[in-house]
């Protein structure tokens, strides 16, 4: 099918890889792993190839790891950032992109703070584009970061039972999760303040509840989501000091999870509040494992999508 | 002469009990018969065998952005547009730059309108700049001819300011035509919320925030005895709360835009702006439920939101979008699916988009009664054809239902017995 295609020369949501896609992105994730621990961590895959970073919302970890990840591929990596929506400097989306395909690039990764935009960017150019992050929609490449992480610690996806905890209501990393774990077969409960969900939960999630102690019970993966306090505080729930008392990770909260149990969260931390350092630091860990996949996944989906003809759908 | 011989067509004339087939003669500007035969003479004829002569159609409910927008939309352009569409007569919302909210601005749109195509009827604001403040200068503008109060586009959101207006609005005579949307609520939601924004990541508008409106609206006018209409009404909670208000009485009417009854939030997906509009499109049950009210008289027209906006308020991100879509010239062919479908009789579609809406802006027009100024619509209800926007008269292009097949559509347009558009 054409649109099938289409979305596959593009990564914009997870709702277009089916498992078997995810489980080739996360093998050859493994495999750019090991580049990365070699003391020469390049290869002349990408050579000759030209990657446009293209941010419109602040970003360390994706845009660095999007960065490291094209240049250990040996592609030609460009940042731009803009700040804002392209209309306010009068200039429509579709003709920045327009100019940008003028400059002939070979893939474009685009984070904006605005849902969609990845999405209508790619009726306007001709290369790939990979939603590194658009507004409350999706963020396919953290969400398999996270999946190959949980892989590569439990061996395993299917079966296993994830906690998501938090502002699912405005968090891209949680709607990107919930839809590719319950394809690998993972049962998702869904936790946090009535204020922070969405009108849909029961249908994206296998279960709800505003009880963090029910969610952290017989997980076996919890991941906790950051809150943007500044923004939510007063309506999404009344102060920081109850937020984190009813759904903050503590370590009395972790001591009825099981015991080897794994501890996600896409970052960056608020410590004290949706987790407490005891927790982030602490044997469940996996935060940082997750940053370093960070970079493996980023190359797995830049090689699949340019390198050696590969469809990720084979 | 100008007159002209309609002939062989089935007359639908509800204002006067008429649905058969008659010749209708057109003297002077004016319907001079309405016979079952009348001899040709001289005249011009034409010959509407098979097609439907209704009184010329209204649409209550366009922006025509002049003064101020006129890269979006002129009066000269709406109303070809409308002319196109089957409309003889549009009245047309205050928020332009300036605002029509003093006289000088009436002024200036019923002068540019005596040029226009079709009869064009400006609609003054309710509130100075559509602030939701401060009264505009009502008396000022009633006695230059508006034909309605309306700050649509934003809601009265201060019931004591839109207890006031209606007061005083009806020493005038004037309908105050409510945008209902507690902001509040919506906050500025660029859809329906529900299962298609939670999957698009977008900020939707929930129903309850034109509901809790329309109930506050017609509480006041209750309370007030004044009457209060309901523009674009699209959620199946407001039908309930206006049906229950019209059987105890209440002077409630409202109107319903055919994207209303015809797509629904399903239309967004992909991020389609040209589906952005508030209010936003709703779910099927809605879509049913105003439907239901057009056909049980619960909702009493048919107006389009006819609201032009240029390319690049469109080519943007969703959130950035500008709300709305043109109307005038789809708003005949959706709407005769209607008809079409078995959910409304000829007599009462052509009584939802000329009649009715005649009477709430208070009009001498949606009649075919001997006497009366000759605007008339010929529709062919069988002609079968696809919305090409490329082809519209309108500026705007912004439409979500760019190739859709619809049957219906107007074939002439007389505006007091000159044929202004056919097809």
């Amino acid at each position: 099918m054409a649109e099938q295609d289409l979305y596959h020369r593009h990564l914009i949501s997870m709702t277009d890889l089916s498992s078997s896609d995810i489980g080739q992105i996360i093998e050859t994730a493994k495999v750019m792993k090991a580049i990365s621990e070699r003391d020469v961590k390049k290869t002349p895959t990408l050579r000759g190839r030209t990657v446009i970073n293209f941010f419109t919302e602040p970003s360390t970890r994706t845009r660095t790891s999007f960065e490291i990840a094209g240049k250990r591929l040996s592609a030609d990596v460009i940042n731009i950032s803009a700040a804002g929506s392209s209309l306010s400097k009068g200039e429509s989306l579709k003709d920045m992109v327009y100019n940008l395909d003028a400059m002939k690039p070979d893939m474009l990764v685009v984070r904006s703070g605005f849902a969609g935009v990845p999405s209508m960017m790619t009726e306007w150019i001709e290369c790939p584009v990979v939603n590194a992050g658009d507004g409350r929609h999706e963020h396919p490449s953290q969400c398999l970061l996270d999946l190959m992480t949980i892989q590569e610690k439990k061996e395993r996806l299917e079966g296993l039972k994830v906690s998501i905890i938090g502002d699912i209501l405005n968090s891209r990393v949680a709607k990107s999760n919930m839809i590719a774990m319950r394809k690998v077969g993972m049962s998702v409960t869904a936790c946090g303040p009535a204020t922070l969900l969405p009108v849909n939960i029961e249908k994206i999630a296998d279960k709800v509840t505003s009880s963090l102690d029910e969610a952290v019970d017989g997980a076996d993966v919890i991941m906790a989501l950051r809150v943007q306090t500044e923004r939510l505080e007063r309506i999404g729930f009344p102060n920081v000091r109850e937020y984190s008392k009813l759904f903050g990770l503590g370590l009395e909260r972790m001591k009825k999870a099981k015991k080897e149990a794994l501890v996600l969260h896409p970052g960056p931390i608020n410590q004290g509040v949706e987790i407490s350092p005891e927790v982030a630091e602490g044997p469940w860990s996996v935060i940082l494992d997750q940053v370093t996949n960070g970079v493996a996944v980023r190359m797995a989906i830049l090689y699949l999508l340019l390198g050696g003809g590969l469809q990720i759908n084979e | 002469m100008n007159d002209l011989l309609i002939k062989n067509g089935r007359v639908i004339d509800p204002a006067n009990g008429v649905d058969g087939q008659f010749d209708l003669l057109i003297e002077k500007g004016k319907i001079s018969a309405v016979k079952k035969k009348i001899s040709d003479g001289s005249r011009k004829i034409i010959d509407a065998k098979g097609k439907w002569v209704a009184p010329g159609l209204i649409d209550i409910h366009t922006h025509f952005r002049e003064p101020g927008y006129e890269y979006k939309e002129t009066i000269e352009t709406g109303a070809r547009s409308a002319a196109v569409g089957g409309f003889t007569s549009v009245a047309c919302m205050a928020n332009t730059n300036p605002v029509n909210d003093c006289g000088s601005v009436t002024e200036f749109i019923l002068d540019k309108a005596k040029s226009a195509l079709v009869n064009v009827h400006p609609i003054g604001a309710v509130t100075r700049g559509l602030k939701g403040e401060a009264l505009a200068d009502i008396g000022e503008m009633a006695q230059l001819g508006v034909a309605a109060l309306s700050d649509d586009g934003k809601c009265i959101m201060n019931g004591s300011v839109l207890r006031a207006a209606m007061e005083y609005a009806s020493m005038f005579g004037l309908t105050i035509m409510e945008h209902a949307d507690d902001s509040a609520i919506s906050q500025n939601g660029s859809l329906n919320e529900g299962e298609v924004s939670s999957d698009l990541g977008l900020t939707g508008a929930p129903a309850i925030a034109e509901d809790v409106i329309t109930a506050r609206d017609i509480s006041i006018a209750e309370y007030c005895k004044a009457p209060i209409h309901f523009c674009h009404v699209s959620t199946a909670g407001c039908v309930q709360l206006i049906r229950h208000a019209k059987d105890r009485g209440v002077r409630v009417t409202a109107e319903a835009a055919p994207h209303h009854f015809s797509i629904t939030e399903d239309a967004c997906r992909g991020y389609n702006t040209n589906a952005k509009m508030a209010p936003p499109l709703r779910t099927d049950s809605d879509v049913t439920a105003i439907i239901e009210g057009l056909s049980d008289g619960a909702i009493d027209c048919i107006a389009s939101d006819h609201a032009p906006h240029s390319l690049f308020e469109k080519e943007v991100e969703f959130d950035n979008a500008a709300f709305g879509i043109v109307g005038l010239e789809t708003s005949l062919g959706l709407s005769m699916a209607l008809v079409h479908g078995g959910h409304m009789t000829p007599a009462k579609l052509i009584e939802a988009m000329s009649y009715k809406p005649a009477g709430i802006i208070g009009i001498d027009r949606g009649t075919l009664k001997p006497g009366a100024v000759a605007d008339v619509t010929i529709i062919d209800p069988g002609l079968e054809w696809t919305v090409d926007p490329s082809k519209f008269k309108s500026k705007g292009r912004n439409t979500p239902f760019a190739g859709r097949e619809l049957k219906g559509k107007a074939i002439y347009t007389i505006v007091k017995g000159k044929v202004v558009s056919k097809c």
